[in-house]
């Protein structure tokens, strides 16, 4: 037995086994630094508020309990955040992918002329841009100030998924599919839809994850355009909250009591918000590196 | 694009195109009347489809670049953009005589220069040591674990900093009262702020950068580590010889882009890790822009700013750019 493995096994040197080790442990040290203030975040969520105020939860849970998460379940200005943010992101990110595939698409054709000037002018964009106010004055002058749209129309189309998804097109659908086509006399939109979009899929599931991302992760232009605080999405919420100490619980409880149980609700509404992406990003993670790849090689 | 332009106007070009016109269509350069007609008489569906998107790049692009225009002028909201009056340089010798002025510039710098330091190997290590290993689960484990902070919101990130490091109720006072240093109010500290960005950062974006390094080592061929096998290197020469020589490109590219960045600082972890008692050290361009602008309503100064940081940008980007051309024979276009 044991002869047989050293057999097939390809002895290392000394020097290389000591050098793999000190691989290995560096590798730990990457894993328990990521890890460890999630893990302290997610434990002290569920520890008694006290304990936590006076240092005693460390790796494991103290005096367990779920009341932090009831009092952000409970909370309708959260819950409304949460809601909102999910309008955002679906409708936004709706929104973004199609107009981004309307751009790419004609974009990435050689017929298409004048595809070289805009591709230009697009790709300018991410160079130079008119700054806050100009865009601020844009927004105001078309009546987006303070609703919904304002935070999906001034953001939807970015420059890098667009080159992602010009690149794509380019690159991965062959040109006897639209000579195919075009023979048995599909128009220029059957084509995009019955046979360009289907190959594409990947490459849509991508983009729809960047948008995504960035709309459920962001705050600043809430910030900005919205003042009714009814419309305000999760993180803008949670900076009130989390970061300017704007309580929410305040309803609760005695006054001593109120700041351990707001400083609960910080590590559980952290959980709370953070949770949903971390749950489906091991699913989409595969695309999403394929995606970076791909824009990173050939773009 | 630079290299285009002069074969398009050079005389032989120009003279066969005489050519053509004068003694009529020529044989392999027939005579169009107008490519771009002849095009959207056959596809007009993809004109069609294009305007929206290019309707987006004009409105929300394009006329803010256009707008930029009341840095020159005295806004006011009556007048609007156009019918204010012409106000000259007056807005940028305001910024530049402001004291503020070198606060924020060297603020931009110093803390994007500190993130670029620290920053940029820390990947490109990870990513090594990643390729070492042979053991899936554990490869797999480490990428998928580093990878994820990535998909954390700034709020949640600077709120958890926020709390680690809070000297009631932080993590990082207990383990610092360990070896007798007792907690301090970090977020209070100007010293600290520069630290605290530059590291959540890392702890955030270093699984994220990491991948692309990973894909370059991917494709490294394998026939090199066969010649190095045989040459008797060991491991560490490998990954010196074979594997940082082969992913060097990816190096530079991602380092002309970083540079080229380097006062482009984003406004949204800055303006959340700010507070009254670190402004010296946390006040940034981008924050300062939105300050004057939104909260004290200064248009037209504000709009100078955010002008006057784009331009720089510009530069830099370009200038990394031809550098790096002239360097390493390869640039971003």
């Amino acid at each position: 037995m044991s002869r047989g493995r050293a057999a097939t096994r390809v002895k290392e040197p000394f020097v290389d086994r000591v050098f793999l080790i000190g691989v290995y442990v560096l590798l730990a040290v990457f894993l328990v630094i990521v890890l460890l203030p999630l893990w302290y975040i997610l434990v002290s969520s569920v520890s008694s508020p006290a304990a936590v105020s006076a240092g005693k939860v460390f790796l494991w849970p103290v005096e367990f309990t779920w009341r932090g998460y009831e009092t952000v379940l409970t909370n309708s200005k959260i819950l409304l955040g949460f809601a909102n943010s999910v309008f955002y992101t679906v409708v936004g990110t709706i929104v973004s992918v199609a107009l981004t595939v309307m751009l790419a698409y004609p974009l990435s054709r050689a017929n298409f002329v004048g595809g070289k000037f805009l591709t230009g002018a697009v790709v300018f964009t991410m160079l130079f841009a008119g700054g806050l106010i100009p865009t601020y004055l844009v927004v105001q002058e078309l009546g987006l100030l303070d609703t919904r749209w304002a935070l999906i129309i001034p953001k939807a189309v970015a420059v890098w998924p667009a080159i992602l998804a010009i690149t794509f097109f380019r690159t991965s659908v062959p040109d006897e599919v639209y000579e195919a086509a075009r023979i048995d006399g599909a128009s220029e939109l059957r084509i995009l839809w019955q046979v360009v979009l289907p190959l594409a899929k990947p490459m849509i599931a991508v983009i729809a994850l960047m948008y995504a991302i960035v709309q459920w992760n962001s705050y600043f232009d809430a910030l900005i355009y919205l003042r009714d605080d009814t419309l305000y999405p999760l993180q803008l919420v949670l900076r009130n909250i989390l970061i300017l100490n704007n309580d929410a619980g305040t309803d609760v409880a005695a006054a001593i009591e109120r700041q351990q149980l707001a400083n609960l609700l910080k590590y559980s509404l952290i959980v709370v918000s953070t949770v949903p992406m971390l749950i489906i990003y091991p699913f989409v993670a595969k695309y999403f590196t394929q995606g970076l790849v791909l824009g990173a090689v050939k773009g | 694009m630079a290299n285009i332009a002069p074969t398009m106007t050079s005389p032989s070009a120009r003279a066969a195109k005489g050519a053509a016109t004068k003694n009529g269509p020529v044989r392999g350069a027939p005579h169009r009347p107008g490519r771009l007609a002849r095009s959207f008489r056959q596809y007009w569906q993809l004109y069609l489809l294009v305007i929206p998107p290019v309707a987006y790049f004009v409105i929300f692009q394009y006329v803010p670049m256009a707008n930029a225009v009341i840095a020159f002028k005295d806004y006011n909201v009556v007048d609007g953009i156009w019918g204010s009056s012409w106000a000259g340089l007056k807005h940028f010798e305001r910024f530049f005589d402001n004291p503020m002025f070198t606060t924020v510039v060297k603020n931009t710098f110093l803390l994007s220069l500190y993130a670029l330091i620290a920053s940029f190997p820390i990947p490109i290590i990870l990513a090594l040591a990643l390729n070492e290993i042979r053991a899936r689960f554990f490869k797999k484990t480490v990428q998928m674990v580093t990878y994820a902070p990535y998909f954390i919101s700034t709020v949640v990130v600077v709120s958890m900093a926020m709390l680690l490091l809070s000297p009631r109720v932080g993590i990082i006072g207990d383990f610092t009262g360990f070896f007798g240093v007792p907690a301090a109010d970090y977020m209070a500290k100007p010293d600290f702020f520069r630290h605290i960005y530059v590291w959540t950062e890392v702890w955030q974006t270093t699984g994220y950068s990491a991948v692309i390094y990973l894909a370059a080592l991917s494709g490294v061929d394998p026939s090199l580590y066969e010649a190095a096998r045989m040459d008797g290197a060991n491991r560490l020469q490998k990954i010196w010889h074979v594997d940082l020589p082969s992913i060097l490109p990816t190096i530079v590219v991602v380092l002309i882009l970083s540079v080229g960045s380097i006062m482009a600082v984003g406004f949204e972890k800055a303006f959340l890790l700010q507070n009254p008692l670190n402004l010296s050290q946390s006040e940034i361009i981008a924050t300062y822009t939105y300050k004057v602008g939104l909260q004290h309503a200064d248009f037209s100064l504000s709009t100078a700013i955010g002008l006057f940081n784009s331009v720089i940008n510009l530069v830099l980007l370009v200038g990394v750019n031809i550098i790096a051309k002239r360097v390493t024979g390869k640039g971003l276009w």
